[in-house]
C-alpha cells in the first residue's frame, strides 16, 4: 500500500513560544498558572474557577514546593484544572487519576501528589480506585469538585445526583440513592475528610494545605455550583443564587457522624472537618514489611 | 558481576520467572499488577525481587488501575511494568492508548491463554495478537515481542524495556502459557554485559523546553515529574506544548508523528530468526510456543528432501512486511504456512504482504494445547503436494 498522508508540518519552536506570555502576569496569581492557558473553558458562574483559585491560594499560603508538587486529574470539566497550574500536571483517562497518581507517588515518594477531579470521574467510573487508595492509605490528596452531575457531557445523572434531582438522563427525577462522599471516604479509610462549598474559599484553601502536608490519603469535597447543567434543570438559579443557597444552608459541624451528613437536592449541607486521624501510609508499611525484611540479614538455621 | 538486580549465573526457571528477572535486569523499579493465570508468577517473583532493590511492587484493584499506575510511575522516572493475561489485557487497553498518546515508556507482559472471555485460564492460546495491535481505540503503533523459551523471555523483556525507553511507547511482551509455564535453563549474563537504555531527557532549560517538539527521530525528550519542567501531559489531542488542542491540525501533526516514530524505525525494530530461506519453496511462519513445534517439523521435512524454510517472528509488531513481500515476489516461493494457535491472525498479515504472489495457508486451532509435530507435518506435506 502506498501511503500519502495529508501534509502536516509542525510550527518552528520560536513560533510556539512567541506570544505565549502575552498578558501573563497581569494578575498576581498568574505566577501559579501555566503561560498561555487562560481563558479557561468553564462557564460563567461555574464553581470550578473558585476551586482552582482556592488551590492556587493554598500553594501561596502553604508555600508548596512547586518543583515537587504534581497535580493529576481525570476527565470532566474540573479535570481541566490540572492543565492550568504551573506544576507538573497530568490529565489522564476518565476515572483513572487515582491509580495514575498512586504510581507517581510510589515511584517518587518525594513528590506531593494531588488529584483534582469530578464526582462522576472519582466515584462512578473511578469509584473502585477511590476506595482502594483510601484503604491502602496512599499518601495523596484528593480534591473532588462535586456538582451533583456530569457537567462535561451536558448534565447527566451520576453517583452523587440527589434523589428527585433532574438531569438529562433522569428527566423524571433521579430514582437512585446517591453516595455520601464524606461517609464513603471515612469508611474507606481516609485519614482526613473535609467538606466545604465553593463559598468557603478560606476553609477550602486551609483544608488543601492541611491535606498536602498531612501524610496519608486525605479527601476534600468541594460542593460546586454547575449552573449550566445541574442548576438550570433543577431551578436552582444562576451561579450567584446557588452560592447564596450555600450560604443559607451550610451548617458547620464537627459533631455529626459522617453517616448523617448526606446531601439532598435542597436543604442543609453539613460542612467541616469530619475525620483527622493518623495512620501509617502505604509507603511506611511497605518499607517496614517488605523492604526491611527483604534486605534483613538471613538468620542462620542452626541457632 | 552479579548484583541484587541481576542474578548472574545459570538457573532453572519458568518463562514467567525469567520475564520478571529480565525486568529486574533492565532496571525495572516499579511493578503494578493483578493476579491472573498464567501470568501470576511474574507478579509473585516481582513481589519478592523488587523490595530487595528498594523498588515498589503493588497489587492494584484491577488491571485498569495497574496500567494507569505504571504510566504514573514512568512519568515519575521509574522503569515500570505490569503483567497479565487475556481478560486483564482487555482491561488494560484503555490506558495502553493513554501511554501511546502521552508517549510514556512502559512494558506490558501478556502471557496468553485461550479465549474469548475467561476461556482457558490454565491453557495456552495465541489469540491476542490482533488485539495487541489494534486493541485500544484510535490509530497508534505498538511494539510487541514474542519469546519462544524462558531464556528468550528473559532477553526480550530487557529488549522490551529498551525499545519502550528509546521510542517512548508502551511495549508488549506477548508470550504464551506454554512458554510462561515451561521450566528450562536460563543463563543470566554478567550485569556489565547487559545493555540497557534509558529515555532521552531534556537538555534545554525549562523555559525553553517544548515537551512535544518535533525531533529528527520523532521521539521528543521526556521531562520527569519533580525536575522543575512543569510539563502538562494529556490523553487529549495536544499541541507541541502538550496543551489540549481540539482541532484537525493538531490531530494531524500529533498522530502522524506517533505513527511515524515507529513506522520509520520499523526496520531497526523488527527481528526474525530465519532458516533455510535460500532455496525454500514453502515457508513456515510461526512464533512463541508454536515455533518450537514448527522448527522440528521444518527440520524433519528438510531431511526428507522438502524445499522448506522457516521464519520465526521475534517481533510480532511492527510486522516484517518487507521480508514477506520480497520472498513472495520470488518465483520459487509458492506458499507460506502460518502456524499459530488461533483462527488466523498473523496469517492475515502474511496474506496481505504476500499480495497474491504466493499462497497463504493457516495451520491453526483454537487452543488448549500446543501443535503436535505430526499434525503440523501433515499440513506441510499437503502444502507440498
Ligand atoms: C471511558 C469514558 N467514558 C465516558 C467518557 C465521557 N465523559 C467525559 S467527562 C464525563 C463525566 C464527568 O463528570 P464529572 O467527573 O462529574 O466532572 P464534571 O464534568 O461534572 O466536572 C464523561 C462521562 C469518557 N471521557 N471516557
Ligand atoms: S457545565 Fe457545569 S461544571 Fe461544566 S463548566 Fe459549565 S457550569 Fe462548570
Amino acid at each position: 500500500m502506498k501511503i500519502r498522508f495529508i501534509d502536516a508540518e509542525a510550527p518552528p519552536a520560536s513560533r510556539i513560544l512567541e506570544n505565549l506570555a502575552a498578558g501573563h502576569g497581569d494578575h498576581p496569581l498568574d505566577r501559579y498558572l501555566k503561560k498561555g492557558r487562560i481563558p479557561h473553558i468553564w462557564c460563567s458562574g461555574c464553581g470550578n474557577g473558585i476551586l482552582l483559585t482556592a488551590f492556587v491560594k493554598a500553594m501561596e499560603k502553604g508555600n508548596f514546593d512547586t518543583k515537587k508538587t504534581v497535580v493529576v486529574s481525570g476527565i470532566g470539566c474540573i479535570g481541566r484544572a490540572a492543565g492550568y497550574l504551573d506544576l507538573d500536571t497530568y490529565h489522564t483517562t476518565h476515572g483513572r487519576a487515582i491509580p495514575f497518581a498512586t504510581g507517581l507517588k510510589l515511584a517518587n515518594p518525594k513528590l506531593n501528589v494531588v488529584v483534582i477531579s469530578g464526582d462522576g470521574d472519582l466515584f462512578a467510573i473511578g469509584g473502585n480506585h477511590f476506595i482502594h487508595a483510601a484503604r491502602r492509605n496512599v499518601d495523596i490528596t484528593l480534591i473532588c469538585s462535586n456538582n451533583f452531575n456530569y457537567g462535561m457531557t451536558g448534565g447527566q445523572g451520576g453517583p452523587t445526583t440527589p434523589l428527585e434531582s433532574k438531569t438529562t438522563t433522569t428527566p423524571y427525577g433521579c430514582s437512585e440513592h446517591p453516595f455520601n462522599l464524606v461517609y464513603l471516604a471515612k469508611a474507606s479509610g481516609a485519614v482526613y475528610v473535609a467538606r466545604w462549598t465553593a463559598l468557603h474559599t478560606h476553609e477550602l484553601r486551609d483544608s488543601i494545605i492541611h491535606s498536602v502536608n498531612k501524610p496519608g490519603f486525605c479527601f476534600v469535597e468541594a460542593i460546586t455550583p454547575c449552573p449550566t447543567a445541574h442548576g438550570r434543570r433543577n431551578k436552582l438559579g444562576d451561579g450567584l443564587s446557588m452560592m447564596k443557597s450555600y450560604r443559607d444552608n451550610s451548617v458547620l459541624t464537627t459533631e455529626l457522624d459522617p453517616e448523617d451528613t448526606a446531601i439532598g437536592l435542597k436543604g442543609k449541607i453539613a460542612v467541616g472537618e469530619f475525620v483527622n486521624i493518623d495512620k501509617p501510609t502505604f509507603m511506611d508499611m511497605y518499607d517496614e514489611c517488605a523492604i526491611c525484611r527483604a534486605n534483613a540479614p538471613k538468620k542462620s538455621k542452626k541457632s | 558481576m552479579s548484583s541484587k538486580a541481576v542474578r548472574t549465573g545459570a538457573h532453572f526457571m519458568s518463562g514467567d520467572e525469567a520475564c520478571a528477572e529480565g525486568g529486574m535486569a533492565a532496571g525495572c523499579s516499579f511493578f503494578a499488577g493483578y493476579p491472573i493465570t498464567p501470568a501470576t508468577e511474574v507478579a509473585e517473583r516481582m513481589s519478592i525481587r523488587l523490595p530487595q532493590v528498594g523498588g515498589v511492587y503493588i497489587q492494584m484493584e484491577d488491571e485498569i488501575a495497574s496500567m494507569a499506575a505504571i504510566i504514573g510511575a514512568s512519568c515519575a522516572g521509574a522503569k515500570a511494568m505490569t503483567s497479565t493475561s487475556g481478560p486483564g489485557f482487555s482491561l488494560m487497553m484503555e490506558n495502553i492508548g493513554l501511554a501511546a498518546m502521552m508517549e510514556v515508556p512502559c512494558v506490558v507482559v501478556n502471557i496468553q491463554r485461550g479465549g474469548p472471555s475467561t476461556g482457558l485460564p490454565t491453557l495456552v492460546g495465541q489469540q491476542d495478537v490482533m488485539q495487541c495491535r489494534w486493541g485500544s481505540h484510535g490509530d497508534y503503533e505498538v511494539i510487541a515481542l514474542s519469546p519462544e523459551s524462558p531464556q528468550e523471555a528473559f532477553e526480550l523483556t530487557i529488549e522490551a524495556f529498551n525499545l519502550s525507553e528509546k521510542y517512548r511507547t508502551p511495549v508488549v511482551l506477548l508470550s504464551d502459557e506454554v512458554v510462561g509455564h515451561m521450566t528450562e535453563k536460563v543463563i543470566i549474563p554478567d550485569s556489565k554485559k547487559i545493555k540497557t537504555l534509558s529515555r532521552k531527557l531534556p537538555k534545554k532549560k525549562p523555559e525553553n523546553f517544548i515537551p512535544y517538539a518535533h525531533e529528527e527521530d520523532d521521539v521528543p525528550p521526556m521531562a520527569i515529574a519533580g525536575e522543575g519542567y512543569h510539563v502538562h501531559a494529556t490523553g487529549l489531542t495536544h499541541d507541541e506544548l502538550g496543551y489540549p488542542a481540539i482541532n484537525a491540525d493538531a490531530q494531524e501533526r500529533l498522530v502522524q508523528r506517533l505513527i511515524r516514530k515507529i513506522r520509520n524505525h520499523a526496520e531497526e525494530i523488527i527481528r526474525t530468526e530465519d532458516a533455510f530461506l535460500d532455496d525454500a519453496e514453502i515457508i513456515v511462519v510461526s512464533y512463541g510456543c508454536s515455533a518450537r513445534a514448527a522448527r522440528e517439523v521444518v527440520e524433519t521435512a528438510r531431511a526428507s528432501g522438502m524445499k522448506i524454510g522457516m521464519i520465526r517472528l521475534i517481533t510480532l509488531w511492527p510486522f516484517c512486511e518487507k521480508k514477506i513481500a520480497e520472498l513472495a515476489a520470488l518465483e520459487r516461493v509458492k506458499k507460506f504456512v502460518v502456524c499459530e494457535i488461533n483462527a488466523g491472525q498473523i496469517a492475515y498479515e502474511v496474506e496481505r504482504c504476500a499480495g497474491g504472489k504466493a499462497e497463504t495457508i493457516l495451520a491453526g486451532f483454537m487452543g488448549g494445547r500446543i501443535f503436535t509435530p505430526e499434525e503440523l507435518y501433515r499440513v506441510v506435506r499437503e502444502a507440498a503436494e
